[in-house]
């Protein structure tokens, strides 16, 4: 690199830095129009700390805030760290985010529930599980594309693993065998995507798209014909119950939120953590990430490019698989067309809004879950949000993310691209 | 990239063009048309599986094997049969209609028996348009998966202009209607392009975002602003001054969709292989490099390939609300913006490819709901079908290893270069 290649880029990451400080001041005004004017001196919003039906939970009181000093403290903190910015720069794009997505948030909800009651921990509960289907479909991203294989297939591969799973846990009367055969399809769509693009090197986002396609097609086929004149013997499993984990699942908050959940959300947070540690800590995730960024230095050195990828691919689509049976054996037990309702894409923008690293895809996941579950809540408060816009929300954050102007999205530098010999 | 590389990659192209030209027409139809025949024969498969007389005549296969075998032939042939005679008309009703007409002026048989097949010509209107939009944008070297979005506000456009305005003359209020469509589906793609010239965010990320921001757009406009009177989420109906016309009385909706959709395809083929702006689009499209060292803008240019390209998908809105619904309801594309993507592949991007192409589908797509009432068969088989037909138009590898025949693979163009570049 030459010293002018090195004096742009600087030049390019000072303007990122005053770019970004700029766009966080105008949140923090953006918080003061939208939320402290429409406010009252001494209204206090209350928020519910208890689980209604958690039993054993330690209970603890709820917790009453002061409308206007709480709001004026939230923007306090997004203009000094806008100002920090400015004159320092922050090095961790992703605290800075999410500090200022958390205060945000934050001062959205002290506003909308001001001189009202609001069941916090029920907030968080719902969106952690609105967040399993997205984060597990940001995970097979991850996966796959850190070994520069692009997957847009996830939608068709939740659709086909959702049916599957319902349908053979009906049959055999038994939701693990489902979870294993959901597990299964996913594997082997993802395994066909992956014969596609790496032997016969089909452009990765076309056979994504057939796939989705046909996953479409072939689920709401067998739905029409079978499914819907048949529910009691083949479309009708019965879900997963929660399980309360002993112990943690008394302590206040974070015991309802986290650790009174069925399997499928339990088995999401445990692959955040093993594929964070397996891609950063372990040989395989250096030669995938090898794979991912140069895979002729990879070859060079001895590591089967075409095997990482096919590899990774295939372990993604079991993932997408998992997520797939969250929909029917993990929510509502029965599959209904088209019900993955573009969770498949929303992992998508949560993989690169995640920066490509599964603790941020997971943490994204979380924003886009709470996104999806706060329209039912808004309506109980009486804010006259229409719901549409606020479902929009993660699409066009993501489309901002994506320009580099603020935060960076850096992809795996190969990826997309099929490796020749 | 040097001089030299340049010189190399001009040279490969063009032994690559030569060797194109020797392989002629023929083998540029031939995977198409055995990637469509191989589809309907697994589509027929799938028929003969799913219907319950040909599996129980399986079930006796030892007793009576020609059973088997005539009874799953049955299946397939009434299946197909309905699906073309429900798409093409009976010529023998054709031929009664007129005789009956030219006896007694009659004209209600003979515009029956020509139903199905004006049919197909309406459902083949916006697939021309559509199929256009993402050929177009191929030509460039862009991908736009948008279509589907493009297509709904392009609809919703056309559709305010045509209710919205009362007592203007036709010849102002239909064009400025279409005009609408085409300037609407242009800014949606536009935006996307705008964010690839500048900022080098992929347009597959960002088309997709804003398909997701559309529908939620859309659903907000069909449940509020734009609602009509009723209970349903529905837009008003158009005034008759902004009506495409009709050629023949109800019912047959056959109207000047049709052609126009065919100037329109003339005019693209015309604009991309007859004039500076095309040669350049196809110049970037082929090898951005050589085309920004030669002087072009790569930048205007991948702008001006999504702006048309989405004026050609919201085209697409138009002509449907104009010339067949004349209203805009919830779930109105029916996926014509993705079964697009196919068309453009069958069709290799030509624009008269992608016509053929889209007769076929149009065939296909109209035939399906009388296949679904009178053979019991579900309308998502065409969808599977479908998405067969791209993954072996994609991959034509396939093709030749189960027809085992040797076709050029000269012609197999690089749709996107990675995923962020």
């Amino acid at each position: 690199m030459t010293t002018e290649n090195l004096q742009q880029n600087k030049k390019a990451s000072n303007q990122r830095q005053i770019i970004t400080g700029i766009v966080l001041l105008l949140i923090g005004l953006l918080m003061f129009v939208l939320f402290v004017r429409n406010t009252q001196a001494g209204q206090q919003a209350t928020f519910g700390m208890n689980l209604s039906n958690d039993a054993g939970t330690i209970v603890i009181p709820d917790l009453v805030l002061p409308v206007q000093q709480s709001l004026y403290a939230l923007i306090t903190i997004v203009v000094f760290l806008a100002g920090w910015q400015l004159a320092r720069g922050i090095r961790s794009m992703g605290l800075l985010v999410g500090v200022v997505s958390f205060a945000f948030v934050a001062s959205f909800l002290i506003w909308a529930t001001k001189d009202q009651a609001f069941n916090l921990v029920g907030m968080m509960s719902s969106s952690l599980i609105s967040a399993t289907p997205i984060a597990l479909a940001a995970l097979c991203g991850v996966i796959s594309e850190r070994a520069a294989v692009v997957n847009i297939a996830i939608e068709g591969i939740m659709l086909l693993s959702a049916e599957a799973a319902v349908v053979s846990a009906t049959v055999s009367h038994n939701l693990w065998f489902g979870l294993f055969i959901a597990i299964l399809t996913g594997g082997l769509i993802a395994g066909v995507h992956a014969i596609l693009v790496i032997r016969f090197k089909v452009d990765q986002i076309v056979s994504g798209v057939a796939i989705n396609i046909f996953g479409t097609g072939a689920t709401s086929f067998i739905s029409s014909r079978y499914l819907e004149k048949h529910i009691d013997t083949l479309n009708n499993s019965g879900t997963f119950q929660n399980i309360s984990i002993p112990l943690l699942s008394k302590i206040p908050i974070l015991g309802p939120v986290f650790f009174q959940n069925n399997i499928v959300v339990y088995l999401m947070i445990i692959l955040v953590v093993a594929i964070h540690i397996l891609l950063f800590y372990t040989p395989w995730g250096l030669r995938t990430r090898a794979v991912g960024e140069h895979p002729k230095a990879a070859d060079t050195l001895g590591i089967n490019v075409y095997l990482m990828r096919y590899v990774n691919v295939i372990i993604g689509g079991m993932i997408a698989g998992l997520g797939g049976a969250y929909f029917t054996i993990g929510s509502v037990g029965r599959f209904d067309q088209d019900m993955t309702a573009g969770k498949g894409f929303i992992g998508l923008a949560a993989m690169i809004f995640g920066n490509w690293n599964p603790i941020g895809a997971f943490s994204s996941s979380l924003i886009f879950g709470f996104a999806d579950s706060i329209q039912v809540k808004m309506q109980i408060l009486g804010i006259n949000i229409p719901s549409e816009f606020l479902q929009m929300a993660p699409y066009i954050v993501t489309m901002i993310v994506l320009t580099g102007l603020i935060g960076r999205a850096v992809m795996p530098a190969a990826d997309g691209t099929p490796y020749e010999k | 990239m040097t001089d030299n590389e340049v010189k190399e990659t001009t040279e490969k192209k063009k032994s690559e063009a030569g060797e194109k030209h020797g392989s002629g027409l023929i083998d540029n139809l031939l995977v198409p048309v055995l990637a469509v025949l191989t589809g309907l024969i697994i589509g027929g498969i799938v028929i003969a599986i799913s219907n319950d007389a040909s599996i129980t005549a399986w079930g006796h296969f030892f007793q009576d094997p020609i059973a088997a075998f005539k009874a799953s032939w049955d299946a397939i042939a009434t299946g197909y049969g309905a699906l073309f005679s429900g798409s093409l008309g009976k010529p023998a009703n054709m031929i009664a209609g007129i005789q009956q007409y030219m006896a007694t002026g009659d004209s209600k048989a003979m515009l029956k028996s020509f139903y199905p097949i004006t049919e197909s010509l309406v459902t083949a209107t916006p697939y021309i348009f559509a199929g256009l939009a993402v050929a177009l944008g191929f030509k460039g070297g862009l991908f736009n998966i948008g279509a589907e979005g493009q297509f709904y506000i392009g609809a919703l456009a056309s559709a305010y202009v045509g209710y919205s305005i009362i007592g203007m003359p036709w010849f102002f209020h239909l064009p400025l209607a279409i005009l609408a469509g085409a300037a609407a589906g242009g800014v949606w793609g536009m935006i996307p392009g705008i964010l690839k010239a500048k900022f080098g965010a992929h347009e597959v990320v960002n088309t997709i975002m804003m398909n997701y921001v559309a529908f939620r757009l859309s659903d907000w406009l069909l449940s509020g602003p734009m609602k009509s009177s009723g209970f349903r989420p529905v837009t008003p109906t158009i005034e008759a001054s902004a009506e495409l016309p009709r050629f023949f009385p109800d019912p047959l909706r056959f109207n000047w969709g049709f052609p126009l959709a065919l100037a329109v395809a003339a005019l693209v083929y015309w604009f991309l292989f007859k004039t500076t702006f095309g040669f350049e689009i196809r110049a970037v499209g082929a090898n951005p490099d050589a085309a920004k060292y030669s002087g072009m803008s790569v930048v205007r240019n991948i702008i001006l390939i999504m702006t048309l390209s989405g004026a050609l998908a919201g085209l697409a809105g138009a002509a449907q609300v104009l010339g067949t619904d004349h209203w805009v309801g919830q779930g109105f594309s029916a996926g014509y913006g993705f079964d697009s993507i196919a068309l453009a592949l069958l069709g290799k991007s030509n624009p008269i490819g992608v016509v053929l192409a889209a007769l076929l589908f149009g065939v296909l797509r109209s035939g399906a709901t009388s296949m679904q009432s009178l053979a019991g068969i579900p309308i998502h088989i065409i969808s599977i079908i479908q998405g067969l037909v791209i993954i072996f138009v994609a991959a034509p590898a396939i093709i030749r290893g189960i027809y085992h025949i040797r076709i050029g693979s000269a012609d197999e163009t690089v749709l996107t270069r990675g995923w962020g570049k």
